[in-house]
C-alpha cells in the first residue's frame, strides 16, 4: 500500500504552519503525519501531545509531527516505516524550496505517492514578494507548481489583488480562499482535482468547495447568471446524495453523473470583477 | 624549554617588515623569531636542527575553503580526468576516457567483489561531453551495485543493480533530475541531492554527503601534510553533537597535523537555533578545532546552472538558479551574528546572490555598525568591479574559487556565462586594487587540495585547454602566495596567530623543495611536508 503525500509549499510567512495546525486539529480520527522543516513556530496544543521523542511528536488521535531539518529523505523513510502506518503525509516545504521539485522527488520513494501540491499565497505579502526582483521568479515557480493555490490572510488584504497576480503567475491554477481549506480539500488526490485550464486573458480560476449536498440547479443558475463567469466545471453532491458533474460555459450548463473518484468542488473561471 | 633553531636555504616569512630570513627559532610550538643565526642566538642555547638546510620554508599554507570529505572520499575509487594524489601519496592517473573509467572500476571491484562499489571524481565534460550510462557501468558488473559521484558533486552515475536497489528502474518516472533513455527507463545519471542521496546509500555513500568519519579526518590530515597545509577549513558542516565530539577527539590526537576551522551551515535549523548552537560551539573550540563560525549557503553553482545570476542570465539560456535561503533569514542570521561577533562566510556564487548580500549588509550595518565583522564572501565568482568596491566599503573579505579557471574555465566561456563574464570571473586583481583581502581556494574535494596549484591558477588564469582567460585579472606571484597564507588567515580571523613566520606566531611551516618566489611554475614545487605547532611531519614518512 502506498502512502499519499501532500506537499504544502509557499513562501516564508504564507501561513503554512497555521494551516498545518488546522489540519491536525481537524484530523478527526485520520492519522496524519506532518513533516515540518523545524518545530520553530509549530504551536501544537500541549494537551494534544502524547509523547515527544527527539524529532517526533506524537499527538492524540494517532497524528504525528516530525521535523526533518536538512535530511528530508531520512525523515520520510522513518514516517513510512512507522507502525502503525499513518493514513496520510503532509510535507511542509521550507519557504524558499521549490514544491514542484520536492513533489517529484518524494514520488520516487518506494511506498510513498505524491498526492498533490498545494501552495499558499498570502494576500498581504504576495504583491510585495512578486515585486521584489530577487524573488519574483522564485514565487512564480512556486505558484506554477501548484495543483491548488490557497489564498491566506484574505481578511487582511484584498484577495482580488492576489487573484489577479496569481492569474498571471500561475495561469489556470485553481484558487481557493483559506477559509475554505478543509482537510478534504487540501488532502485530495491531484487526479481528483480539476486540471489547470490555461486561458489567455488572465481570468481568475476559483475553486468552489462543495462538501455538503446542495441544490445543483440553484448553483448552476447562479453561475450562469453571473456575468463575470466564463466557464465552470466540477463535481457536486446533490440533495439526494448523487455525485453530479456540472459543466458550464457562458449561460449554458449540463449535468451528468460524475465518476466516483472525483473530488467535490467546482472550478470557476471568471473575468476579474471590474468593480 | 628547548629552543630549536632551523637553518634553511630560504625562509619566506610573509612578514612585511622582514620578508626573508635564513633561520627560524622555535620553542614549545611557538616562533621565537626569524632572522640570522646571530640574531636568534639571544634566545638561549639552541638545538640546531639542520634537516631543512636545503629546504625553503613558507608559513604553513592555509586552505580557506575546503571540506574534510576529501579525506573520506579516498576509500572510494577515484575516476577523475586529472592525476590526483591520495592521502598515502600514491598518484592515481587520470581516466582519460570511459574505457579507462571502466578499467579502474573493474580493478577496484576485484579487490572487493562483494561490493557495493562507489567511485568519485568522474568528469564526462572531458570525454567530449558524452553522457555515461548504466550500460557503461554494467560492463563493470551487472550484479554488484555501482555508483560514481561526478567531480562537480552535483551528479552521480549508477549501474542497473544500483538503480534496482533504489527502486528507480521503472518506467513512468517524471523528474527533472532523472534523464530517461529511449526505453523509457533512467539512463543511470541522477542529478541533484534530492535524487542522488537516496540512491547513493545503496552504493556506500552516506546520507550526509558532506560529512567525514574519524578515518576520513585522519586521511584528510595526511593530504594537508602533502600539500604543505597546516590550517584548513571544513566549510559546510552540520556539526551535530556526534560530529563535534569526533572532531574534537581526532584533532586532539597528538599527531594530528592540521588545525581545522569549521563552519556550521545554516540548513535544517531556524536562524535562532543556529546562532545559539554556534555560540555554544565557539566556547568549545580548541587550538586545533576552531568552531563557532557560520556558513550561509545563498545559491547553487555556476556550472550546475543553479547559481543566481543577474541579467542577462546564463549564456546558454538556462533559467536562473535557486536561492537556498530567504532574504529574510539571511538578514536575521547576519544581524544576530554581527551583534554577537560570530563570523559568517557565505557561499555566494552568482552575481545576483552577491548583490543581495551587498544590499542586506548595507541595511544591517547602517542600522548597527559591526566592528571588524569580516564577513567573507566565498566563491564570489561573478562579482564585478562595482560589487567588489561595495564589498570593500562594507568591510567584507573575498575568497575566490581560482581553480575554476583551470578546471571549468573553458565551460564558463563556452556555455555558462559566455566570454565576457568568463574573463572577469574570480576578479582577484580588481579586488586587491580595491583594498579587499583576498583568499584563494580549491573547495576540495571539488578540486584537489593544493594551495600552490591554486595560487598558480590565480597567477596565470590558464584554462585546461591552455588559454589565458582574463589576463587583466591575473595577480602577481607574491600576491598569490600572500593569499594562501596571510590572506586566508585574515579571512578566518586567525591572522594574529598564523599565516606568517614571525615572533609570537605558531610554528606552522610549509617545507618546500624549491623556491616558490623564483620557480618557473608553482605547480612543480615539491612539498617535503610541514611543521605544525612545532611538530614535524614529513610527507614521505606518513
Amino acid at each position: 500500500m502506498t502512502l499519499p503525500l501532500t506537499v504544502l509549499g509557499g513562501y516564508l510567512g504564507s501561513g503554512k504552519t497555521t494551516l498545518v495546525n488546522r489540519l491536525l486539529r481537524a484530523a478527526d480520527g485520520e492519522r496524519i503525519a506532518v513533516l515540518v522543516n523545524d518545530f520553530g513556530e509549530l504551536a501544537v496544543d500541549a494537551d494534544l501531545i502524547e509523547a515527544e521523542d527527539g524529532d517526533i511528536i506524537s499527538l492524540a488521535g494517532g497524528c504525528v509531527c516530525c521535523s526533518y531539518g536538512d535530511d528530508l529523505m531520512t525523515a520520510l523513510l522513518q514516517i513510512r516505516d512507522m507502525d502503525p502506518a499513518p493514513d496520510k503525509i503532509v510535507l511542509e516545504a521550507s519557504g524558499i524550496a521549490m514544491p514542484g521539485a520536492i513533489g517529484a522527488s518524494v514520488g520516487l520513494v518506494p511506498g510513498i505517492a505524491l498526492s498533490s501540491i498545494v501552495v499558499l499565497a498570502d494576500a498581504v505579502n504576495l504583491p510585495k514578494l512578486l515585486a521584489n526582483s530577487y524573488l519574483t521568479d522564485t514565487i512564480e515557480r512556486q505558484l506554477a507548481a501548484a495543483d491548488l493555490i490557497v489564498i491566506t490572510k484574505g481578511d487582511l488584504a484584498s484577495a482580488d489583488v492576489a487573484r489577479d497576480l496569481i492569474a498571471r503567475a500561475a495561469q489556470g491554477r485553481p484558487v481557493v480562499d483559506g477559509a475554505e481549506a478543509s482537510n478534504n480539500l487540501i488532502l485530495a488526490q491531484r487526479s481528483a482535482r480539476p486540471m489547470p485550464e490555461p486561458h489567455g486573458a488572465f481570468h481568475h480560476t476559483k475553486l468552489l468547495s462543495c462538501e455538503e449536498p446542495v441544490d445543483i440547479e440553484e448553483i448552476a443558475k447562479g453561475l450562469a447568471g453571473d456575468p463575470t463567469v466564463v466557464r465552470a466545471k466540477g463535481c457536486v453532491l446533490s440533495r439526494t446524495g448523487e455525485r453530479t458533474l456540472l459543466q458550464l460555459s457562458g449561460d449554458n450548463w449540463t449535468l451528468s453523473p460524475a465518476p466516483s473518484e472525483a473530488a467535490l468542488g467546482v472550478v470557476v473561471i471568471a473575468v476579474p470583477d471590474a468593480s | 624549554m628547548t629552543v630549536t633553531l632551523y637553518p634553511c636555504r630560504k625562509i619566506i616569512t610573509m612578514n612585511r617588515a622582514r620578508p626573508h630570513a635564513t633561520h627560524v627559532a622555535v620553542r614549545d610550538g611557538m616562533i621565537l623569531g626569524a632572522g640570522t643565526l646571530e640574531e636568534l642566538s639571544g634566545w638561549g642555547d639552541p638545538v640546531i636542527d639542520d634537516r631543512f638546510a636545503d629546504k625553503v620554508l613558507m608559513p604553513g599554507l592555509i586552505e580557506g575553503h575546503c571540506h574534510l570529505l576529501e579525506g573520506a572520499l579516498w576509500t572510494k575509487c577515484y575516476t577523475g580526468f586529472f592525476d590526483r594524489m591520495d592521502p598515502d601519496g600514491v598518484v592515481h592517473g587520470g581516466c582519460k576516457d570511459i574505457e579507462a573509467v571502466i578499467a579502474r572500476l573493474s580493478a577496484a571491484l576485484e579487490k572487493n567483489p562483494e561490493g557495493p562499489l562507489s567511485g568519485w571524481g568522474l568528469d564526462p565534460i572531458y570525454f567530449g561531453n558524452v553522457r555515461v550510462t548504466r550500460a557503461d557501468l554494467d560492463r563493470v558488473s551487472d550484479s554488484v551495485p555501482i555508483g560514481i559521484m561526478h567531480a562537480s558533486g552535483h551528479i552521480m552515475n549508477f549501474n542497473t543493480p544500483a538503480l534496482e536497489a533504489a527502486g528507480l528502474l521503472k518506467p513512468g518516472l517524471n523528474h527533472p533530475g532523472i534523464p530517461l533513455g529511449d526505453d523509457g527507463l533512467p539512463t543511470g545519471e541522477l542529478k541533484g541531492p534530492d535524487v542522488m542521496t537516496p540512491a547513493g546509500v545503496h552504493v556506500g555513500f552516506g546520507r550526509d554527503m558532506l560529512a567525514s568519519d574519524a578515518a576520513g579526518m585522519r586521511a584528510f590530515g595526511k593530504l594537508c601534510v602533502r600539500a604543505g597545509v597546516t590550517t584548513a577549513t571544513d566549510l559546510a558542516a552540520r556539526l551535530d553533537e556526534n560530529a563535534v565530539q569526533t572532531m574534537l577527539r581526532v584533532m586532539g590526537e597528538p599527531n594530528y597535523p592540521a588545525r581545522i576551522v569549521c563552519h556550521r551551515f545554516h540548513h535544517g535549523v531556524t536562524p535562532e537555533d543556529l546562532i545559539a548552537q554556534v555560540e555554544d560551539l565557539r566556547d568549545r573550540s580548541t587550538d586545533m578545532c576552531r568552531m563557532g563560525r557560520i556558513k550561509v549557503i545563498m545559491d547553487g553553482s555556476i556550472q550546475g546552472f543553479s547559481a543566481r545570476v543577474r541579467a542577462p542570465g546564463y549564456y546558454n539560456g538556462a533559467p536562473n538558479g535557486l536561492w537556498y535561503i530567504t532574504p529574510e533569514h539571511l538578514e536575521t542570521i547576519l544581524r544576530e551574528a554581527f551583534a554577537r561577533d560570530l563570523q559568517v562566510h557565505t557561499h555566494t556564487n552568482g552575481d545576483e546572490a552577491t548583490q543581495l548580500l551587498i544590499e542586506t549588509m548595507t541595511t544591517i550595518l547602517s542600522d548597527r555598525p559591526a566592528a571588524d565583522h569580516r564577513l567573507t564572501v566565498q566563491h564570489c565568482q561573478l562579482a564585478d568591479q562595482a560589487q567588489l568596491a561595495r564589498l570593500s566599503k562594507l568591510g567584507a573579505c573575498v575568497n575566490f574559487f581560482a581553480n575554476h579557471h583551470y578546471y571549468w574555465g573553458d565551460e564558463h566561456y563556452r556555455l555558462t556565462v559566455g566570454p565576457e563574464r568568463a574573463e572577469r570571473m574570480n576578479a582577484a586583481r580588481t579586488a586587491l586594487d580595491l583594498g579587499l583581502t583576498v583568499g584563494l581556494h580549491s573547495d576540495a574535494p571539488i578540486t584537489p587540495l593544493a594551495p600552490l596549484f591554486t595560487a598558480w591558477a590565480a597567477e596565470t588564469r590558464i584554462t585546461a585547454s591552455g588559454r589565458v582567460q582574463g589576463a587583466h585579472e591575473c595577480i602577481s606571484r607574491a600576491e598569490a602566495l600572500w593569499a594562501i597564507t596571510m590572506g586566508a588567515a585574515y579571512t578566518l580571523k586567525i591572522e594574529q596567530e598564523v599565516g606568517s613566520i614571525e615572533a609570537g606566531k605558531r610554528a606552522d611551516f610549509a617545507v618546500l623543495d624549491a623556491d616558490p618566489e623564483t620557480a618557473d611554475d608553482l605547480r612543480d614545487i615539491g612539498v617535503w611536508g610541514t611543521v605544525q605547532g612545532g611538530r614535524i611531519f614529513e610527507a614521505a614518512a606518513l
